[in-house]
């Protein structure tokens, strides 16, 4: 019951603080910009060769894809990198915690609201990219939806984390924190796969290390191979190669990372002084 | 519109309100809260002074399950402090109000009433009673961002009623009002006396406590000094100013049956008095033998030299 009407709050927030509105402006334009690129380019290609033509536009494709995915995972941080330690520092806290319901539920209901927005976030971003991209150029992904699940489950992790942090540190540091951390996952992620296309298998552990340390990047190397054509993913002509995918295995790791950052977060958030 | 007013069935007048023992918080070095045991009866208003810094606030968050306690046992109506159980039947206004400040006033105390689990209909009837109540009803529509500080802390009193608690923690709950708003404070904490509501006060208000409590604690660096109970008791002694004209040393021995003790100068009569039931008859009696009356002033020490005597004029920062 708390949990709801907390879930309610966020959202209401979120509306009413315009920053909702921004993010779906920010993710508008960028779809009017893909589909103004991919214009010219399907113009562009008209006269190459079939194959190779549907080999680009796929390239395109997940170009956009990866757009989409960025842009939902630094909206998780965003929106949520001030809700726990902002409302903690000025005491707003107070006079919510002391209500009748139970401090898990209050940040539950928290989460709620933002995978609430996350959701429909990424839905519009990735069914706007691969609408534009199939009414365009024909292009379609793979397993677009399994994708999409990947892009959310990688939104949720830089959530939780968010949630984490927020519980314990201040807003500026949590945000710090958090990006630098995708960021770290975000290069590990290159380099692996540079490495694997080098064949050099040390560069492939640093990046192995760095999933481990952020798995969030990893999940967004699992979804393009879940999406792209298998044959471009091969032969190298995308940036998101076959050649260090991101195992299953790394998937459930990712998950488990993500239930752990969210029971901690409840656990540090229910015991700490407010 | 006047509130409807929900009067309280003590279910087990035995129990106190708020029991606590040993209770201390420690913040890494800073001992906030020393070992403090202290029970308030039910129904009771109940002041909480002490110097900035005393551990006033500490303690109540921790009543309230905000702060956790290191040492020591609190119950607040019967159940483990921090209890859900105990904090739907209770208030709070917390020392700096804050809120969402991008809400309305009435969508405020919508959401707050939601926290508590009311229902719509239950919402909209006591959301408008509390709006009036504190005069906000005419800007029941204007987001609190753009309410004045002494408008906010209404707001927060009326949050902290919601529920028509059992018992109401106010910390500093005339900080930022104007007369008016004080004068608001002091008819809420009567009304909610009469309805049988606890009222757990901290305030540096010291008029306003005097006029409003039945017992006062002292704190300093987290230890209680002292606890004292503020209405007179029947039978304690008075001293009285009498200022009047007319009177000589015969009609003074007149008030023998009356006065402990007597002293007089030009105007002024001063009289030490077993009791005030004794103030009537003397007055009837000086009436009487045409002594020219013009005032009586029972001479109580002030709260606030009382708090002097007390904590100290260092103030125990
Ligand atoms: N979260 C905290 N971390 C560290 N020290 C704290 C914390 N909260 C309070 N203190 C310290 O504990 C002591 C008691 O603080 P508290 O706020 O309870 O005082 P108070 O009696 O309410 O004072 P005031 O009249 O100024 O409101 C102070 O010395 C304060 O610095
Ligand atoms: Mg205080």
């Amino acid at each position: 019951m708390g949990a709801w009407t907390m879930a309610g709050i966020t959202f209401r927030e979120a509306a009413r603080k315009k920053f909702l509105w921004m993010a779906l402006a920010a993710g508008l334009a960028f779809l009017l910009l893909f589909g103004t690129g991919l214009h010219f380019q399907v113009k562009s290609l008209a006269r190459t060769n079939p194959l190779l033509r549907r080999q680009v536009l796929n390239g395109m494709l997940m170009v956009g894809l990866y757009a989409a995915d960025l842009l939902t995972v630094v909206m998780a941080v965003l929106i949520s990198v001030d809700t726990l330690s902002g409302e903690i520092a000025s005491g707003t806290i107070h006079a919510i915690a002391t209500k009748p319901v139970r401090r898990r539920e209050i940040l539950l209901g928290k989460w709620l609201g933002f995978v609430g927005m996350l959701a429909i976030y990424a839905a519009i971003m990735v069914g706007g990219v691969s609408g534009l991209a199939y009414i365009l150029s024909g292009a379609t992904a793979r397993h677009l939806l399994l994708g999409s699940s990947l892009i959310l489950l990688e939104s949720i992790l830089l959530l939780n984390l968010t949630f984490l942090c927020g519980t314990m540190f201040s807003t500026l540091t949590n945000g710090v924190l958090v990006l630098g951390l995708h960021g770290l996952a975000f290069l590990g992620g290159w380099i692996e796969q540079a490495g694997a296309l080098a064949h050099s298998p040390r560069a492939v552990d640093v990046g192995v290390i760095a999933s481990i340390i952020m798995p969030s990047e990893s999940l967004w190397r699992r979804a393009a191979f879940e999406m792209q054509s298998p044959l471009i993913g091969a032969i190298g002509l995308s940036p998101f190669s076959n050649a260090s995918v991101p195992s299953p295995a790394m998937v459930t790791y990712a998950a488990l990372y993500l239930i752990a950052a969210l029971a901690l977060a409840l656990r540090y958030f229910s015991r700490r002084d407010l | 519109m006047t509130p409807s007013i929900q009067q309280l069935t003590p279910q087990s007048s035995s129990r106190p309100a708020i029991q606590t023992h040993g209770l201390r918080k420690v913040f890494g070095e800073k001992i906030a809260v020393k070992g403090l045991t202290l029970e308030v009866a039910q129904g009771e208003v109940f002041g909480f002074l002490g110097p900035n810094g005393a551990g006033k606030s500490t303690f109540i968050k921790m009543l309230l399950g905000l702060v956790a306690p290191t040492r020591g046992e609190a119950f607040v109506l019967g159940h483990a402090a921090g209890d859900v159980n105990a904090r739907k039947k209770v208030g709070f206004l917390p020392e700096h109000f804050r809120f969402y400040d991008w809400l309305t006033a009435a969508e405020l105390l919508r959401f707050h009433g939601r926290l508590y689990g009311m229902t719509d209909s239950q919402l909209r009837k006591r959301v408008s009673e509390l709006l009036d109540l504190v005069s906000l009803w005419p800007h029941r529509e204007k987001r609190l961002r753009e309410f004045s500080k002494g408008m906010l802390q209404r707001i927060g009193l009326a949050q902290a009623l919601l529920n028509d608690p059992e018992l109401i923690f106010l910390d500093e709950p005339t900080s930022g009002l104007d007369p008016v708003g004080r004068r608001l404070v002091r008819d809420i904490i009567r009304q909610q006396r009469s309805r049988g509501a606890t009222v757990f006060l901290n305030s540096h208000l010291l008029s306003e406590v005097e006029i409003t409590c039945d017992r006062v604690a002292f704190i300093k660096h987290g230890e209680m000094l002292e606890t004292r109970r503020l209405q007179e008791e029947r039978g304690s002694e008075i001293d009285v100013l009498i200022r009047a004209q007319n009177w000589n040393t015969a009609i003074l021995e007149g008030l023998a049956p009356w006065a402990l003790s007597i002293c007089g100068e030009g105007e002024r009569l001063t009289l030490r008095v077993a009791c005030a039931e004794a103030l009537p008859e003397i007055i009837r009696y000086l009436v009487s033998q045409d002594v020219k009356v013009y005032e009586m002033t029972p001479q109580r020490t002030s709260l606030e030299d009382l708090f002097l005597q007390i904590v100290g004029e260092d103030g125990g920062l």
